[in-house]
């Protein structure tokens, strides 16, 4: 099963990265890269551009109006009893529109065989995403406090919907929508974002959409502050409050602190500690987060 | 649901009107002074350590290619010399701007936000060279940032 959770993590590694190369001939055609290092932010868990947890109102990729950007990425989170590892891409066109998509997969370990599902069970989904930037720019406005503003729909499908309902989830498939507000304060080298998610997704979707607790979606806010140590080097901390509707799996918000470095437009790292409190019949669960992207 | 809706078109109403009232104060000043940025202009090294500067940042928009068109052909001697009076006036030194403002003298140029953006990834180079502090190099570049309104002019400004 090691073995097996490994190879998967090297191909997907091999697929982001490919993807990537096969979208430079694009790169090529018209000029692209125009933003400044790192202002396209890294991908969060769903495939967004934005912090890790988190959608930022900033747009996938470093092309400027005229330009196409585009970003891959692989994702690990590995907490003490389960993994989740995401896959995934986003188009960023004209630094106006955002479309991405990624796949979950979240193993459920030694949990998958307490819970008669088989050791190492994948809960998976797939994230497919848009996001429209609205006003603002997060970081040359700099003479005024309006953000950055963007909104973003994340329309999700789950791979194991009898589970998921199983488990107590009403839908197997479910759509967040979201306003993202960024500002870079470049004065103070201070980064914000503020998320605004309507939402019925238990634990991000992976346990399915809506519960016995609380069937309909609820707003729920998420935050990311970040400080920029160099042009390349950025550390913060997010936080992302989550619905809690499922009365049998309890469901914890979820926050983390990162270092995220770009030694160029094409390549970032992010590594992040990660707190997801409760995940069904595991309490306290926290461990690294780490993710590469690759693009331009 | 219905809340939701009220609540997500208040507040795009408000962004709308936020936006509209940025885009009404188009800075037309070519270098508003900020006295309490002089201690920026001391970690520059005062108008001696912007010369130099200047000399680098000039060395360093004619090896880009992405900015070399726009310098090529230019009074060099006289760009650096106008970029060292605004940078001394913007960090509140006691200099005066002698050049035209920033439309005005941009007009010439198809200016794209990417040929803004590599403009400054330029002048960061030459900042680090010159081994000015990174937070240094922002607070002055907070006050430069704006003035892509009046810089970049393709596609035309609405």
């Amino acid at each position: 099963m090691k073995q097996k959770s490994k190879g998967h993590n090297r191909r997907a590694l091999a697929l982001a990265a490919l993807t990537a190369m096969s979208l430079s001939p694009i790169a090529a055609l018209a000029s692209t890269g125009g933003k400044l290092l790192l202002t396209g932010g890294v991908s969060q868990i769903e495939g967004a551009a934005g912090g890790g947890l988190t959608p930022w109102a900033v747009i996938g990729g470093y092309g400027t109006e005229g330009q196409f950007g585009a970003q891959a990425f692989y994702t690990r989170v590995s907490t003490d009893d389960y993994r989740l590892g995401v896959t995934g891409l986003a188009l960023g066109i004209s630094d106006r529109v955002e479309l991405s998509v990624a796949r979950q997969r979240f193993d459920t370990r030694d949990v998958g065989a307490a819970l008669g599902l088989g050791r190492g069970f994948l809960l998976e989904q797939n994230v497919y995403g848009a996001k429209l930037r609205l006003v603002g720019d997060a970081v040359l406005d700099q003479d005024t406090w309006l953000p950055q503003v963007a909104l973003g729909v994340q329309h999700k499908r789950h791979r194991q919907g009898d589970i998921v309902r199983a488990v107590g989830a009403r839908n197997a498939n479910g759509t967040d929508v979201y306003l993202s507000a960024t500002k870079l304060f470049l004065d103070s080298s201070f980064l914000l974002n503020g998320t605004l998610r309507h939402t019925r997704a238990n634990q991000v979707g992976i346990l399915g959409f809506g519960g016995d607790r609380r069937a309909s979606a609820s707003l729920q806010l998420e935050g990311s502050a970040a400080f920029l140590l160099r042009r390349d080097l950025a550390v913060g901390a997010e936080y992302r409050f989550k619905p809690n509707n499922l009365g049998i799996a309890r469901e914890d918000d979820w926050w983390d602190a990162f270092i995220a470095w770009a030694p160029s437009k094409h390549v970032s790292l992010t590594l992040a500690y990660a707190d997801i409190g409760n995940v069904v019949i595991r309490d306290d669960q926290r461990g690294w987060y780490l993710s590469v992207q690759f693009g331009f | 649901m219905r809340n939701f809706a009220r609540s997500m078109l208040v507040a795009l109403a408000v962004m709308w009107s936020w936006s509209a009232l940025a885009d009404g104060q188009s800075p037309m000043a070519p270098a508003p002074a900020h006295p309490e940025l002089r201690p920026v202009l001391e970690a520059f090294g005062g108008v001696p350590g912007l010369e130099a500067l200047m000399d680098d940042f000039m060395a360093g928009l004619l090896a880009d290619p992405r900015t070399r068109p726009f310098f090529e052909n230019a009074d060099q001697d006289r760009v650096k010399r106008q970029l060292v009076e605004q940078f001394c006036v913007i960090l509140g030194g006691d200099c005066t701007y002698t050049g035209r403002n920033m439309r005005e003298s941009h007009e010439g140029h198809v200016i794209t936000a990417a040929h803004f953006n590599a403009l400054v990834e330029v002048l960061q180079d030459s900042m680090n060279r010159r081994g000015i502090p990174f937070r240094a190099q922002n607070r002055l570049l907070a006050k430069l940032a704006p003035m892509h309104r009046d810089i970049v002019n393709e596609p035309p400004r609405r």
